[in-house]
């Protein structure tokens, strides 16, 4: 196949929808962005994708949690259709907002029967919504998004992408299964530090500077730090200084997305 | 039955809800030693049982990594247990009626469980350490609740279920206006909340006494709504006498003949290159920006819902503006927020708070998380903004909010049809914000908060991005004529204004209610949020409908645009009003305002003998005083970078913790060309003088443009006038004066007015106090500029050691209402004049200097002058600088008895270089603070400098010193004649360190007062 079409799914207070889309067309996919309501209505529509992205923004308002209102639609209505989708060999991504939406919704890690979710992502330590760049490390994986690539430097922009897991065993099972594949950095110094990085560079008090998680296939990829707001040199928060790339560090996870199908 | 769920954190989780109540307690100097847990909570109506509701709570609700949750039946004691060490225990809610946007998510989210909820509110409740009665009361009213909007249950709660609205029965009412005497007008417009003039009164009434008959009182609440202050700008818009020293000036409608007139003038000039596409017509300024798409822009103030309700105040004021662009043409994309605010000092001491007035501590975070939470669910990047301090401001504070829209071309204007249908869009209509636009015409006073409380909405963001994408949608498959928001006046405004050249007939019957009970007038005039208006083809009714519901969005026909000229209303189907729409919106008497400008005796500034020749500390004083200091805990609450054409952010430099000039966004995504966004302000300057406040702050906003790349030939700027009470002569004088200078500067700068809007009423009454407190006369100007490539935009950071750094522009002994004086406290003194025939020319040359790439930092000197941009430019770029005072292209007149002392020294000591300020005293602080407008610090690469003196030439500049890897700041004086240290009486020239401070240093001073 050349071109995988990559379904944007958006729900009342997505509000990333249109840069992701566009990130997803540069890098040479077919997008086509669908509303929640739409999808509910026919999912066997999920049957003309190959990738389904979730991308940034308030769904619901992050009323009651950020993400949970839509996590709750798909857990209720679309758990099956996901489960095939992923069965299926295709992909799956959440930004931000979305990798909350995967989390809660069971379908980026098994909910345990008795203990309920394994892992969420909660309230920043500071309490407050923070705009920021951080320097993020790639863990090596079979993460279908990250190959290729060590390091990037992304924006986040939450209030609840503190990742928390329900005890350390749940910790050790996925940073052993290689499932803990982006790590908040020390911006000065290039090296993964022993412990935990402190604010701001781990923007938020995840445990393990966790920034983003894998399923375990590799085919399924949350992420809090927004790959879509760096395609551009002059995305770079620094681009007047001469530093940053064309096309920016968020470019190649989008390519490695649809070269997947090539 | 009524079920509670209460939600903690975990053990080891951390509080924090209740960790930020101890420190906002700490703040107001409550209770140090106060202790408090937490807990969020849900009240669920209906008929469930135990099992449903835990599985609610468990999968829902709470979130089981983190949280437990408590699941009773209220009422029961399982539900009073205190935590250990706690002891009172308090509830906060949402009042009925209030906007509670989480309850209604969580609503339809338990259907989705297959579980029938009939209703659901959140709750939040405190545990706190013992504490004396009056502290709790305290504590509740001053930090955990606001009363225009939350209820406060001490201990348990006791009812048995929530309130949903009782029904309505018609009831007719008129009002029997035809017989009252003046005293019995007088009483009716302010204790019906009108707030209309006497002789306002009197024309409605002359006006039924013709039709004989009396009004309903929909029909007053219908006229007294479009007459408004807030809908009509009568003052402004109407007739002033105004006199100052050069005579007197009448002036029929004094916005259009200063302002507007300013545009017309500049837009004559442009003839075929005219760039501004609808001016001062639509909710907001259109203008052009490439060969598809025009850009629209307007700016909105909310100061009196802010001032009782700062988070609702803030939150309702972003929703309302963002609706502008929404409603401009026929709807343009939101792509960028700007927000202003003015308050008093967070130090004020809260035990010298007036009744009735909230800490500004608290104002202040209320109103950024009001204005945080909407602008960041809707999706638009908060980009520019500005906040200054005074005292004044302390019962009335000052939020601005704006809002950028990209619209194409061929959707830009708008016109409603006869037998169009008026559909309604969006939130359901409740009592929220009724009279909120004839509030906004009344002092506020200590008792404003239970006389108005209705006016306080809180907003729903979700329910406005959900009408936005439906509306874009609907757009561009063509399926309206017209739209508009609902703003101030609601239904009332937004209908009367559509069919004003047309007729309309509404069936308010019909509209969707948030609640029962609402009456027919309620209903009109609510202010409710989220609503947009539509003019729709009665063909393409059903297709508009079909794609509402698709979204899950609430599209109602309310009524129909009919060609009778009138306005009739009906309920059910009695009619309620019937009113000419001439009278309605031509009806207004005339009235002539008077206003006086007498131009303060000009009051020297007292500086120093040239007793200190250390200016660093000032300089750090400067850089941490409120207005100065960075204002980053503000900024990064605000996503300025979501749709993703971010370019210049608000904060840049090797930490990315610079303070930029103006912000630049790409909002064509496959387009390299930019729009560029900056304001100007200084309510210090307007005490002094405000036709050089208002100059400086137009060449404030377009000199912050022209500092980042834009063209200067395409800024456009809007003007918002928050001014004190205008019925005194005195007060709407120092308006029109700052008006007159609007219109003198835009045309020298030919930079047009493209909308703007005004506040007046500005003022707050403490109880008791004969005088109201009056804000300072406080114009924004904000401006849209534009860049052809934003590949050629700079930052303001330095760059590179070894390069130079140039002075562009002339600095004049400038300090009155400097920052400099207030650090210092000195009074008086000349404010910053304005050139603007010059700054034309000098910002036209500086683009040239940065579109050819020849600048590589830029930075606008405002507040503290030269010492603080080039500190600022220092520490942003991590790097030092070197400064000579004596190369600083100035004209500061030394004074014929300085002008001989220099002239006899430097006979006698002919070795020695003399300038011409060597003898006069005052010159550092002049050089080093003064606040001359017009003048920018540029890096320039040496290879570049050559090329950049060419394009600047004739235009005063000067390399004043160099970019340096030390780390510091230093600055040398003027030259200075002293004793030499042989006693003998002779002197020698010394040129001072007046300035040696490491920029480690100052960054801390800049950054420490506001990083909460």
């Amino acid at each position: 196949m050349a071109q995988p079409n990559v379904l944007i799914l958006r729900a009342p207070g997505t509000n990333c929808d249109r840069e992701t889309a566009y990130a997803f067309e540069a890098a040479g996919a077919g997008v086509e962005v669908l509303h929640i309501n739409s999808v509910l209505e026919n999912p066997a529509q999920f049957g003309n994708f190959q990738i389904l992205c979730i991308p940034g923004g308030f769904s619901y308002g992050d009323d009651v949690a950020a993400g949970r209102i839509l996590a709750n639609q798909i857990q209720h209505h679309l758990y099956a259709e996901l489960t095939r989708f992923k069965e299926d060999g295709k992909l799956i991504l959440g930004i931000c907002n979305g990798f909350q939406v995967l989390i809660k919704s069971g379908v980026l890690l098994d909910n345990d029967p008795e203990y309920g979710p394994p892992a969420t992502l909660t309230w920043n330590d500071s309490g407050q919504f923070e705009d920021r760049w951080v320097q993020l490390g790639v863990e090596p994986s079979d993460c279908v998004f990250l190959r290729g690539i060590d390091s990037m430097y992304l924006p986040v922009a939450h209030a609840e992408g503190k990742f928390v897991t329900r005890d350390d065993r749940v910790l050790s099972r996925l940073d052993g299964g290689r499932q803990l594949v982006l790590r908040y950095r020390l911006q000065t110094e290039a090296i993964v530090g022993e412990g935990k990085v402190p604010y701001p560079d781990n923007p938020n008090g995840s445990m393990a500077n966790v920034a983003g998680l894998s399923d375990k296939t590799g085919r399924v990829l949350g992420l809090m730090p927004h790959p879509e707001r760096h395609i551009d040199r002059t995305h770079h928060p620094r681009w007047t200084r001469g530093e940053g790339r064309q096309p920016g560090d968020g470019m190649p996870m989008f390519l490695n997305a649809v070269n997947y199908f090539a | 039955m009524l079920w509670e769920v209460d939600i903690y954190p975990r053990a080891g989780q951390p509080d924090l809800i209740g960790t930020q109540v101890v420190s906002d307690a700490a703040d107001l100097g409550l209770a140090a030693t106060l202790g408090v847990t937490a807990a969020r909570g849900y009240l669920i109506q209906g008929d469930l049982d135990r099992e449903q509701v835990e599985r609610v709570a468990d999968e829902l609700l709470a979130d089981r990594v983190v949280e437990r949750t408590i699941v009773a039946p209220v009422g029961d004691a399982l539900l009073a247990e205190a935590p250990e060490g706690r002891v009172h225990l308090i509830h906060v809610l949402p009042k009925p009626g209030v906007t509670d946007p989480v309850a209604q998510s969580a609503l339809s989210a338990i259907a989705d469980f297959g579980i029938a909820a009939q209703a659901v509110r959140t709750l939040k409740k405190y545990w706190t350490t013992r504490l004396p009665d009056q502290h709790v009361r305290l504590l509740c009213s001053k930090v955990l609740a606001n009363d225009a909007i939350e209820q406060v249950i001490i201990g348990p709660l006791t009812f048995s279920h929530l309130e949903l609205g009782s029904p309505y029965r018609f009831q007719p009412n008129t009002v029997p206006i035809r017989a009252m005497d003046d005293e019995a007008l007088k009483r009716l417009s302010r204790e019906g909340q009108l707030y209309l003039s006497l002789v306002e009164m009197q024309t409605i009434q002359g006006h039924f006494r013709q039709l004989d008959r009396d009004p309903s009182d929909a029909e007053l609440e219908t006229i007294a709504q479009t007459w408004s202050e807030h809908c009509s700008h009568k003052t402004l818009a109407g007739r002033i006498r105004y006199r100052d020293e050069n005579g007197e000036r009448h002036f029929e409608n004094m916005l259009r003949e200063t302002i507007f007139a300013a545009t017309q003038e500049i837009r004559k000039e442009l003839g075929e290159r005219d760039w501004c596409v609808s001016v001062f017509r639509d909710n907001a300024g259109v203008i052009r920006f490439d060969d598809q798409y025009n850009v629209v822009f307007k700016v909105e103030t909310h100061n009196h819902p802010s001032a009782l309700e700062p988070y609702g105040g803030a939150n309702t004021g972003i929703g309302g503006v963002i609706r502008d662009p929404m409603g401009t043409g026929l709807g343009a994309k939101p792509i960028c927020n700007t927000d202003v605010f003015c308050f008093a000092p967070p130090d004020t001491p809260a035990d010298q708070l007036p009744p009735g007035v909230l800490h500004p501590r608290r104002v202040m975070k209320g109103v950024v998380a009001g204005v945080r939470d909407y602008g960041n669910r809707m999706g638009i990047p908060t980009v520019n903004g500005a906040i200054y301090f005074d005292p004044r401001y302390l019962g009335n504070p000052l939020v601005y909010c704006g809002n950028v829209g990209l619209i194409p071309r061929e959707k830009s204007s708008k016109e409603a049809k006869a037998g169009d249908l008026i559909v309604a869009v969006g939130g359901r209509t409740g009592r929220d914000g009724i009279h909120g636009a004839t509030f906004s015409s009344a002092e506020l006073t200590s008792q404003s908060e239970s006389i108005s409380g209705g006016a306080v909405q809180i907003g729903n963001a979700i329910t406005e991005k959900m009408v936005l994408d439906v509306l874009l949608a609907a757009r561009d498959r063509g399926l309206y004529n017209a739209v508009t928001d609902y703003g101030a006046g609601g239904f009332s405004s937004a209908v009367g204004e559509m069919g004003e050249q047309i007729g309309a007939e509404v069936w308010l019957d019909r509209v969707p209610l948030k609640y029962e009970g609402l009456s027919y007038t309620e209903i009109w005039i609510s202010e409710a949020q989220e609503r947009m208006v539509l003019s729709v083809p009665p063909e393409k009714w059903e297709e508009l409908q079909s794609l509402c519901r698709s979204e899950g969005v609430e599209a109602t026909a309310i009524g129909q645009f009919v060609p009778t000229g009138h306005l009739v209303l009906k309920y059910n189907d009695h009619q309620v009003a019937q009113l000419s729409m001439q009278f309605l919106h031509d009806g207004r008497p005339p009235v002539v305002r008077e206003a006086i400008y007498t131009r303060p005796a000009p009051q020297p500034l007292e500086i120093s003998k040239g007793e200190s020749w250390d200016f660093a500390a000032p300089l750090r004083q400067i850089l941490g005083s409120l207005n100065v200091a960075s204002k980053h805990w503000v900024i990064r609450q605000y996503d300025h970078e979501v749709q993703g054409g971010s370019v210049i952010k608000p904060l840049v430099g090797v930490q990315n913790d610079g303070p930029s000039d103006a912000a630049v966004l790409r909002p064509v995504l496959g387009s390299r060309r930019g729009l560029v966004i900056a304001c100007g302000m200084n309510p210090r300057y307007g005490d002094l003088d405000p036709y050089w406040m208002a100059a400086g702050a137009i060449d404030e906003a377009v000199r912050n443009c022209v500092a980042v790349g834009a063209d200067p030939s395409r800024i456009a700027i809007l003007d918002n006038f928050c001014w004190g009470n205008t019925d005194r002569p005195e007060t709407l004088g120092s308006l029109v004066r700052a008006a007159l200078a609007c219109h003198d500067t835009a045309v020298a700068l030919q930079t047009p007015f493209i909308s703007g809007k005004d506040s007046l009423n500005n003022e707050f009454r403490p109880a008791g106090a004969a005088e109201p407190i009056s804000i300072p006369p406080s114009l924004l100007i904000s401006a849209m500029g534009q860049v052809d490539d934003v590949g050629r935009c700079v930052s303001m950071d330095l760059k590179e050691p070894g390069n130079y750094l140039y002075q562009v522009g002339v600095t004049k002994e400038e300090l009155g209402g400097s920052h400099y004086a207030m650090v210092v406290g000195l009074r008086g003194g000349q404010v910053p004049q304005v050139d603007a025939r010059q700054a034309r020319a000098i910002f036209a040359a500086l683009h040239r200097a940065i579109d050819a790439g020849l600048v590589r930092a830029c930075h606008d000197l405002s507040e503290g002058g030269l010492a603080v941009a080039a500190a600022e430019m220092a520490f942003a770029g991590g790097l030092g600088a070197r400064i000579q005072l004596d190369r600083v292209p100035q004209a500061v007149d030394a004074g014929t008895t300085a002008a001989a002392e220099t002239e006899r020294l430097s006979k006698r000591l002919r070795n020695q270089e003399f300038h011409p300020l060597s003898t006069y005293f005052p010159a550092n602080e002049v050089l080093l603070f003064s606040e001359s407008n017009t003048r920018l610090l540029c890096e320039v690469r040496p290879d570049d400098a050559e090329a950049f003196e060419q394009t600047l030439a004739g235009l005063p500049h000067a390399v004043i010193g160099e970019v340096s890897d030390a780390g510091v700041l230093e600055i040398l004086g003027i030259p200075r004649p002293v004793p030499d240290d042989t006693g003998r009486g002779r002197v020698e020239l010394v040129t001072p360190l007046v300035i040696e401070a490491p920029i480690a240093q100052l960054k801390e001073a800049w950054q420490k007062p506001l990083a909460w």
